[in-house]
């Protein structure tokens, strides 16, 4: 039981490493994969709660095992439209990374909102 | 216990690092390379969670599709020579103590456990065999919440929807590109013969043993849907135009089957996707089939990416 809430702190922190790189990193599929980190830390969490809630001879409680079973998928859903929107950019403005949000500064070339 | 120990901290470890290596990798692929190496690791704790169900969903699709997808769109992406906008080191700094905090909280979230430990594991376990299945996470999925499940497959399809909105209107019903991939060299090849018979064995066995055990549909149609993107990798196959009639079968089979199943219920049972009594056991066996191979096209599509080029003569 120890180790599962040990695990807890692991997916504590790569939600903080995963938002980190969300955060700085200005290349839009860093962000998506940083993103990702973030979902598998959260999904972590879910993971202590459920072996905190074994009983009835199960080692686990099944209910937030199969939440996060769905929560895999759609996040991997999501995944895959975040990637194909970000390749239609691509080919529409050249941008790969985001540009900062003061306006006066243009950071990438390309028209915003020219296609 | 003690060896436990030494293996808990060493995986954490290796974990943390792989992670924040992912994080701060310069180049793209080694990041997407070590993002497929983090998956697998989190499988690993998964396991350690006694969560082997969860744990085979995330090497399928956290160490696997995710990982082929994000190296696909690098690939597909054409870089201009324009130097990135790198955030200021003083914003830097900031977000590091934000993020610092966030990850504080949520480990004190998880430092205060709470008096009385909430539980569903003896429901689950109770009416378990009124349903005929073994594996409690499959009786949750597909008995007591098989609304979300079934939502889950919608969600999959609107994925694969929106994906295919993306195409050129003139690419519409086309064929997806997925010609991103290096040519495929003997070895690729192959794998991508001598593979697929024993991978196609693996994905039903997967979704024919999550009755009773670890595994079931989705786990099973990846496999499948590995096995599928490495032939048509190797161009052994070509991929198959969006508008093709049985691959648009394919897609719906399982929801379709799903929801007959899940309206009958009114008639036979009393309410949306309640089984009929005695009859629980097979129909989810039909429901699983069906959405293996649903989820394995759908899959497949979804990394295939958007349509648009014309069949090969």
């Amino acid at each position: 039981m120890i180790s599962a809430t040990f695990f807890g702190y692991c997916g504590a922190i790569l939600v903080g490493l995963g938002l980190f790189g969300l955060v700085t990193n200005p290349e839009i599929l860093r962000k998506i994969l940083a993103f990702n980190i973030i979902g598998s830390g959260v999904f972590l969490l879910f993971g202590v709660i459920a072996r905190r809630g074994a009983a009835a001879g199960l080692d686990a409680d099944p209910v937030p095992q199969a939440l996060v079973i769905t929560g895999i998928v759609v996040a991997f859903s999501a995944t895959a439209i975040a990637v194909d929107l970000l390749v239609r950019l691509n080919k529409e403005t050249g941008q790969t990374a985001m540009s900062s949000d003061d306006p006066s500064t243009p950071a990438n070339k390309g028209s915003p909102g020219g296609a | 216990m003690t060896y436990d120990f030494a293996f808990d901290i060493g995986l954490a470890g290796l974990l943390l690092a792989i992670a924040l290596w992912t994080i701060a990798a310069r180049a793209i692929f080694p990041a997407i390379v070590l993002f497929m190496i983090y998956g697998l690791l989190v499988a690993i704790v998964w396991v350690r969670l006694s969560a082997v169900d969860v744990a085979l969903t995330e090497t399928a699709i956290g160490g696997g599709v995710t990982s082929m997808l994000l190296l696909g769109a690098a690939a597909r992406l054409q870089r201009t020579n324009v130097a990135t906008e790198q955030i200021g080191f003083p914003a830097r700094i900031a977000t590091g103590v934000l993020c610092v905090f966030v990850s504080a909280a949520l480990s004190f979230a998880i430092y205060l456990r709470p008096d009385v430990v909430q539980t569903l594991a003896p429901m689950a376990k109770e009416n378990l065999s009124e349903s005929g299945l073994g594996n409690p996470v499959a009786g949750v999925l597909f008995v007591y919440r098989a609304l979300d499940t079934l939502l889950e497959k919608v969600v999959l399809l609107l994925a694969l929807v929106g994906v295919w909105s993306l195409a050129k209107d003139q690419a519409w019903g086309s064929v997806p590109g997925f010609r991103v991939y290096a040519q495929p060299s003997g070895i690729l090849v192959f794998l991508a013969q001598i593979l697929p018979p024993v991978g196609i064995m693996v994905g039903i066995y997967m979704f024919w043993a999550g009755a009773n055990y670890p595994g079931g549909a989705f786990q099973g149609g990846t496999v499948l849907a590995a096995m599928w993107l490495l032939v048509m990798m190797a161009r052994l196959q070509d991929v198959p135009p969006t508008s093709a009639l049985w691959v648009r079968l394919f897609l719906v089979v399982g929801p379709v089957a799903f929801l007959a199943i899940g309206l009958s219920g009114f008639i036979f049972a009393g309410s949306f996707l309640e089984y009929p009594e005695g009859y629980a056991k097979p129909l989810i066996i039909i429901v699983e089939a069906t959405l293996t191979l649903s989820i394995g096209v759908t899959l497949a599509l979804l990394v295939a990416g958007p349509p648009e080029r014309m069949p090969q003569q």
